[in-house]
């Protein structure tokens, strides 16, 4: 064994420059290998999935004037959900042809609002946040009115466009 | 004997741990450890048998536990019920999290007010706080996997406020749920966090933290008048040590006595008071839910229902940022000078006055009166001796009070909500008109009621309401302030 102690010798320096190099150049080859799938992997959640249409029940099921709980499928529910997969909406009959499609998340921050039906208004249990029967913000501390589902009536459906937890930069 | 012996020699001739274990359980600490002072230093080594029990318990539970929503609930109920032992496991991990958490903070007290995170312990405290992170991070990750009610929508209200980051809000969101709701793929991460990434995290963190703790020497008591001085202080300890008394086994009797004391209150809790939850079903559907944090979050959830609305996203993703920072600028701003609690009425009174407002925020958090008792209405009956010398236009007025819902913000005789001030005694604060105004337009934190009641059920309401005052004393007459500003008065707490 002389190459371990004869640090003059250019072969074996060039060796070990080369063996030095192969060894980052693998390296990072490995790493890249194994971690792209992983980073990937771990960022595949941010691949938005878009909100899906479903039907919330037959038009004359809603009495024109009331506001009404309405639970569902979430359309985009998957595999081990259970109840998790559900999803409840308020569904408000204006008038004839009009509808108002709430989500239950408060505007503050997300806790379930309450209808009460003889004061007309949405209460939240947490802070206090109350909103009018249209929605709009009528006290406490929510930024903004109820979030709204887009809908529309269709063979005498009415159809709801929902999927994804509202929040504040991301309503219905 | 001679059997063990010989074991013990071929392990030990391969181990070589009379060279690197022993002398570090042998290392020298200040002797005034062997004193009463020596009960000051037992909280860490409490804290730390706490997450060894934690550890234990957690993971008998995860060999029963089902990380999916689909089966968690059932899982915890299993546990609860059938599994021998599972109730109490739950229980003792439960306790021992509150322990862990309680301890932890003792632990911190202690070390900043007897000056014993500066020079040379910086780190040791820079990386105790990142402890203090971790542990906070288990607790909230745990409080997800008790899935049940409060926990569904404990997550819905943790990503609410993560949603209010700007730009990244919705991005954030996503990366948590691991999906566009809160399901399965939710749980698993929460599940993931709590059992690999986390304590992975804390051990790596807790290594070096005792690494340190043996390397820089436990801290000597602190004299008042003797200030560290970066210069001198290496020597002095190293005198102190040379008188000082091997860590082994002095100093860890104590340690002993305490960590088991800790050990059988906790178990002690765990067995009268059993598991906590699960509550109601995680059904998104049953929106009857009042979410309540575990109680390590209660000035949190506090901060959020008090803090005015153009603070509020500052303070909710702001404030635990500042808070670490402070903690970590700690050894920075002060890592001389005086030790002693008895010289630094600043660093006292910081501990009290975050202590004090902790605890009266938790306290609030705890009663939450900001919070509508969504049952008073009918629940909470208007009592009998208000009801028994109304007239019917009263009568139908007391009717309208609890149909309309008023009782689940207003108290009467101390029950109801007490969102709004209690209405026993509004009679003889506000007039009749006064209090037309307030019903119809609302204000203060009072929503309007102008579409929700008629002229005759706000007639009957007002009759009413005029009728709510003690024995013998007018109603009042002239509005004594204006209804807006009366009321914003009145909600202020
Ligand atoms: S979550 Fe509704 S008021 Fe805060």
């Amino acid at each position: 064994m002389t190459h371990s102690t004869s640090n003059s010798n250019p072969p074996d320096e060039e060796r070990r420059g080369l063996l030095k190099w192969s060894a980052i150049l693998l390296g990072s080859l490995a790493t890249a290998a194994a971690g792209i799938p992983i980073v990937g992997f771990l960022l595949g959640p941010l691949r938005k999935r878009d909100d899906q249409w479903t039907t919330a029940g037959k038009v004359e099921d809603f009495p024109v004037g009331q506001t009404r709980l309405v639970d569902l499928q979430n359309p985009l529910h998957g595999l081990g959900d259970g109840d998790a997969g559900k999803i409840a909406i308020y569904v408000r009959r204006a008038d004839e042809a009009t509808f108002q499609i709430f989500a239950v998340n408060c505007t503050h921050l997300g806790c379930p609002v309450n209808w009460l039906a003889d004061a007309g208004l949405f209460m939240c249990p947490c802070h206090g946040g109350v909103f009018y029967e249209d929605g709009s913000h009528a006290s406490g501390p929510p930024p903004r009115g109820l979030y709204q589902y887009e809908h529309r009536l269709e063979k005498g459906d009415l159809l709801v466009k929902l999927g994804h937890l509202p929040t504040l930069q991301q309503p219905g | 004997m001679n059997t063990i012996k010989q074991i013990w020699d071929w392990l030990e001739h391969r181990l070589e741990l009379r060279d690197s274990l022993w002398p570090v359980m042998r290392h020298p600490v200040p002797a005034a450890l062997a004193k009463p002072v020596g009960w000051w230093y037992v909280f860490g080594s409490m804290t730390l048998t706490f997450l060894m029990l934690q550890i234990v318990t957690g993971i008998c539970l995860a060999m029963v536990y089902q990380p999916t929503a689909e089966d968690a609930y059932a899982s915890l109920e299993y546990l609860n019920y059938e599994a021998p032992f599972g109730w109490l496991m739950r229980a003792i991990h439960y306790w021992s999290a509150t322990g862990m958490v309680v301890m932890l903070f003792v632990h911190m007290s202690q070390v900043f007010l007897m000056g014993a995170f500066k020079y040379p312990r910086e780190l040791t405290w820079l990386v105790g706080v990142g402890l203090l992170a971790m542990t906070l991070g288990l607790a909230f990750t745990g409080q997800v996997l008790r899935y049940d009610g409060d926990s569904y929508w404990g997550v819905s209200v943790a990503v609410a406020a993560a949603g209010r980051v700007p730009w990244l809000g919705p991005s954030i969101v996503h990366f948590i749920l691991g999906g566009e709701y809160i399901g399965s793929e939710t749980l698993s991460r929460f599940f993931t966090l709590h059992v690999f990434i986390l304590p992975g995290l804390l051990f790596s963190l807790l290594a070096v933290h005792l690494y340190l703790v043996v390397k820089r020497g436990i801290s000597e008591p602190p004299t008042p008048g003797e200030p560290v001085d970066k210069a001198t202080y290496h020597e002095q300890y190293e005198q102190l040590l040379e008188k000082g008394i091997p860590f082994f086994p002095h100093a860890l009797y104590r340690d002993g006595v305490a960590c088991a004391m800790a050990v059988l209150i906790v178990v002690g809790l765990a067995v009268v008071f059993g598991p906590k939850g699960p509550g109601e079903i995680p059904d998104p559907t049953l929106i009857h839910a009042e979410p309540r944090p575990d109680w390590y979050f209660l000035p949190i959830f506090a901060l959020a229902a008090l803090s005015p609305p153009s603070m509020e996203t500052f303070l909710m993703l702001g404030l635990p940022v500042i808070g670490l920072g402070a903690l970590l600028a700690v050894p920075f701003v002060a890592g001389t000078g005086e030790r002693s609690a008895r010289r630094r009425p600043v660093a006292v009174l910081t501990v009290l006055v975050s202590f004090v407002t902790l605890m009266i925020l938790g306290w609030y958090g705890a009663t939450s009166p900001w919070s509508p008792d969504m049952q008073a209405w009918s629940d909470a009956p208007v009592p009998e001796n208000i009801v028994q010398k109304l007239t019917p236009l009263e009568l139908q007025g007391a009717i309208v009070f609890q149909n309309k819902c008023c009782r689940n913000c207003h108290a009467l005789e101390g029950s109801g909500g007490h969102r709004g001030p209690d209405l026993t005694d509004v009679g003889s604060r506000m007039n009749p008109d006064a209090m037309v105004r307030q019903v119809v337009q609302g204000g203060g934190n009072m929503p309007a009621y102008a579409q929700q009641m008629n002229s005759a059920e706000v007639e009957a309401l007002v009759s009413f309401l005029v009728k709510l005052r003690p024995e013998g004393m007018p109603p009042a007459a002239v509005p004594s302030a204006p209804a807006e500003t009366l009321a914003a008065v009145k909600a202020t707490p």
